[in-house]
């Protein structure tokens, strides 16, 4: 430590430090350590009923699950989920941030535009987009009705419903993964953009050769977000579809949460957890290993 | 050369195809809230017949305040949103120092397991958390559906990366005017970091206002709902689904984030660029 001969590490400065980080921490272990262990555990034992306690069951949670038609169709779900938003929000995040930091008409307008969803309530827009979706009647059905399309009903079909819920998705995140590139983009030096300029690089060369490398720090972080965001986000699925029809829209998630709180299989809801958790700690342990260390090189 | 470089450097600058990109980007984008608008101030048969002199009524507005419990849905997310924020930045400001100013053992080790939390939220936990609350009888309160969130590791960060960049000879120069830790703290170090308080709070408020899962779960009764929940409670249930009233509701419950955010537009999205950056 640099400063080691100013603050001695004397063992009073110990337990003050300590008792500083004491409350914040018995909160982290009590509501994220120990429920993650304990889901671990809980995976390997049955569902208490009733006067039935739970007993050792070894991997039979997981058994159930690979045997799980309803697992697997929204594990599935979930991957087209994450394939469609993560690349989808990142290109519309860009290109608005790209639009909003250069001097434009209306540029105001534009990011306000672009960031208000990020600021609403999933379960408020998902509703305006619940009534947007509506057969027949709302406005996508005007607008395709105009143009002389029959009537569809976008959330209660299979091939549609899952669609229809990924685009509020990437419509609800773009704006928020903007402002992430807006930031980088304003912090870049501005004669980079004059030097290409002098050397006659086209603007698709500029973007390619020049901004896009030095944006890739933080399209990896967004990156990292956007994984993040498609395990997490699921309260739209509540209003649009309930994961329906015959689970053609349901996500991790949600099957998580009809598992555990609908039929109370809490053992087998462990077991889906812990799916989620190995998800999540793989993300952490690819961005502590290749993000950081690109920016610690930087 | 000289000639062109007050102006702008044409060729690389967007051009009008941009301008029209952009705009119908954002015409698309901010179209469905439009669209709800609409709906809202206007009787329900115009909610899908747009006519320019179509009568503007705020009916939908007061049937919707009466169908449902909503101002006691206002007070619960009120109370969740500043009581979860008071905790988290109480606590984590007395981490963050702790983190920033202090030598102790087991450091750098505890400092990695709070930024466990910033991949496994507590959002995923559920049935575990669940399970604690019952624990401890608190299902179904307020307190429950804060309490998760009550340590924030990203507070924490944040506070902690804002603390160390202040210069340690104003701590020391206040030390040797006999301040206390605790007043050092309070006098020097918190009125420093004042605008990364102001990012973390408005980042906080705008998660918690909007947060539905865990309080879903955790809450089955109107008084500790809040109005996420209250919403899709009030709009799930089948009363003859009338749009007009639904769409008054839903910018209802987000008028607070959204009048906010349109008169602090800028606070807002520097805001969230300070957080997400550092």
């Amino acid at each position: 430590m640099r400063n080691i001969d100013r603050t001695l590490p004397s063992a009073s400065t110990a337990v003050q430090g300590w008792l500083l980080l004491l409350p914040a921490f018995v909160l982290l272990v009590a509501f994220t350590h120990y429920p993650a262990v304990a889901t671990l555990v809980d995976s390997f034992f049955s569902t208490p009923k009733g006067a039935r306690p739970s007993i050792w069951v070894g991997l039979e949670n997981y058994d159930v699950m690979v045997h799980d038609p309803v697992f697997w169709k929204a594990a599935t779900n979930n991957l087209w989920f994450a394939l469609a938003t993560i690349p989808c929000s990142i290109g519309i995040a860009l290109a608005m941030a790209l639009w909003v930091n250069e001097r434009m008409t209306g540029r105001g307008f534009l990011r306000m535009a672009y960031f208000t969803p990020t600021v609403l309530p999933m379960i408020a827009v998902a509703n305006i987009w619940l009534f947007f979706y509506t057969p027949g009647y709302g406005l996508l059905e005007q607008i395709t009705g105009v143009l002389g399309f029959p009537t569809h009903n976008w959330l209660g079909n299979q091939h549609t419903a899952l669609g229809a819920i990924t685009l509020v998705a990437i419509w609800k995140e773009s704006g928020f993964f903007m402002i992430f590139y807006l930031a980088a983009l304003q912090s870049l030096n501005p004669s980079l953009r004059e030097a290409a300029a002098i050397e006659g690089a086209s603007r698709w060369y500029y973007f390619r050769r020049v901004l896009w490398p030095l944006l890739m720090p933080t399209t990896l972080f967004v990156m990292i977000n956007a994984v993040i965001n498609a395990v997490r986000m699921v309260d739209h699925v509540f209003v649009l579809t309930r994961g329906g029809p015959d689970n053609a829209s349901t996500l991790l998630v949600y099957h998580l949460f009809q598992v555990g709180f609908s039929y109370w299989d809490t053992g087998y809801a462990a077991a889906i957890t812990v799916v989620l958790l190995a998800i999540l700690a793989t993300t952490a342990l690819f961005q502590f290993f290749i993000l950081d260390r690109k920016v610690h090189y930087k | 050369m000289k000639r062109s470089a007050p102006s702008r450097l044409v060729y690389n600058d967007p051009g009008w195809i941009d301008t029209l990109a952009a705009w119908v980007l954002a015409l698309l984008w901010i179209l469905p809230l439009l669209y709800a608008v609409w709906t809202a101030f206007h009787p329900s048969e115009y909610s899908t017949r747009f006519t320019l002199f179509a009568p503007l009524t705020l009916d939908n507005f007061v049937h919707a305040w009466a169908a449902a419990p909503f101002a006691r849905y206002f007070l619960n997310t009120v109370l969740l949103v500043s009581m979860v924020l008071g905790c988290q930045l109480v606590l984590g400001t007395l981490a963050a120092y702790a983190f920033a100013r202090y030598e102790f053992p087991g450091k750098n080790a505890l400092f990695a397991l709070v930024l466990v939390q910033l991949m496994i939220m507590p959002d995923i936990l559920l049935v575990e958390n669940y399970k604690t609350m019952a624990r401890l009888g608190v299902v179904d309160t307020l307190l429950a559906v804060g309490l998760p969130y009550f340590a924030s590791a990203f507070a924490i960060f944040l506070l902690r990366q804002t603390f160390m960049g202040i210069p340690r000879e104003l701590d020391e120069a206040a030390r040797v005017e006999g301040a206390s830790a605790m007043q050092i703290l309070w006098r020097i170090y918190v009125p420093l970091a004042k605008p990364v308080y102001t990012a973390f709070a408005l980042v906080s408020v705008s998660f918690h206002w909007n947060n539905f899962l865990w309080p879903v779960i955790i809450t089955n009764s109107v008084s500790a709902r809040p109005l996420t929940v209250g919403l899709q409670v009030f709009s799930s249930t089948d009363q003859g689904v009338d749009w007009s009233i639904i769409t008054a509701a839903t910018l209802m419950t987000s008028a607070p984030l959204l009048i906010g955010f349109l008169l602090f537009q800028r606070q807002f999205v520097q805001s969230f660029m300070r957080a997400g950056i550092k």
